[in-house]
């Protein structure tokens, strides 16, 4: 399989988190729609790293710092979600109209 | 693996969504494989396998009571979600067809030494400024999950 199957299925992959992140109404799978996304581009990147003319390991390793960042984001993401759960009593993001008119 | 991502953001119980998203996750890890990136699939069946998919199914289990399967799961946006996803899947995969990438034809394994030196000499900055963010997000996690009633105990 060349570069273009990867590059399609991370498109196709990141093409669904974005849609699970407009149209889904729980914040919980929301959040879950966003690692989706980091995983497509994840996928891209170590599909341009392993397909480049001369061997590097630049793509990979910007791979493992964005799986980082992730950990470091779904932490206080999911913490976060928590939170306003505690408080608010639901998981539906179009329950949260406090700041609206 | 693009179905189990399908099944993540359309399934009604989030549970199941969950563990559809674990499938994904863990075929993703063999693709890394495929692509001649061992330590990639490694840190993604730990990371990503290991911790975030048990975090996420531990807050899905503490939030949602009994009340998992939800009358409307699709917030009313939905057919502008549709529309605004296929057209991101139609450019991004217009370009990656339409564009010549001229690379090589084979995918080049990264040895695992490379990997380490890379990420140890040229990038050891963002790797302490990593360790850094982790700190900051495991304070900030620990400070936004305490429930206030402990706050009083500890003073």
């Amino acid at each position: 399989m060349g570069i273009e199957g990867y590059l399609l299925v991370s498109t196709l992959l990141f093409g669904i988190g974005a849609f699970g992140f407009m149209a889904r109404r729980n914040a919980i799978l929301m959040l879950i729609s966003i690692e989706l996304m980091f995983n497509a581009v994840n996928l891209s990147l170590v599909a341009f790293n392993a397909f480049l003319p001369d061997p590097s390991s630049g793509g990979a390793v910007f791979a493992l710092m964005i799986m980082a960042v992730a950990a470091a984001e779904v932490t206080v993401g999911l913490a976060l979600v928590i939170a306003i759960i505690r408080t608010r009593q639901t998981a539906e993001v179009d329950q949260y109209s406090d700041l609206k008119e | 693996m693009v179905g189990a991502g399908i099944a993540v953001v359309t399934l009604r119980n989030i549970i199941h969504s969950a563990v559809a998203m674990m499938v994904c996750f863990g075929s993703l890890a063999g693709m890394y494989a495929l692509l001649g990136a061992p330590i990639v699939a490694a840190a993604q069946v730990l990371i990503y396998l290991g911790a975030i998919s048990v975090l996420i199914l531990f807050a899905i289990m503490l939030t949602q009571a009994g009340d998992a399967n939800l009358l409307a799961p699709f917030h009313r946006q939905l057919p502008i979600a549709i529309v605004v996803a296929l057209a991101i899947v139609g450019t991004v995969g217009w370009a990656v067809v339409q564009t010549d990438w001229g690379m090589a034809a084979e995918a080049v394994y990264a040895a695992v030494e490379t990997i380490a030196l890379t990420l140890l000499t040229d990038f050891a900055l963002p790797f302490e400024i990593i360790s850094l963010l982790l700190l900051a997000a495991i304070i900030g996690a620990i400070y936004l999950a305490r429930r206030p009633e402990e706050d009083e105990r500890a003073n």
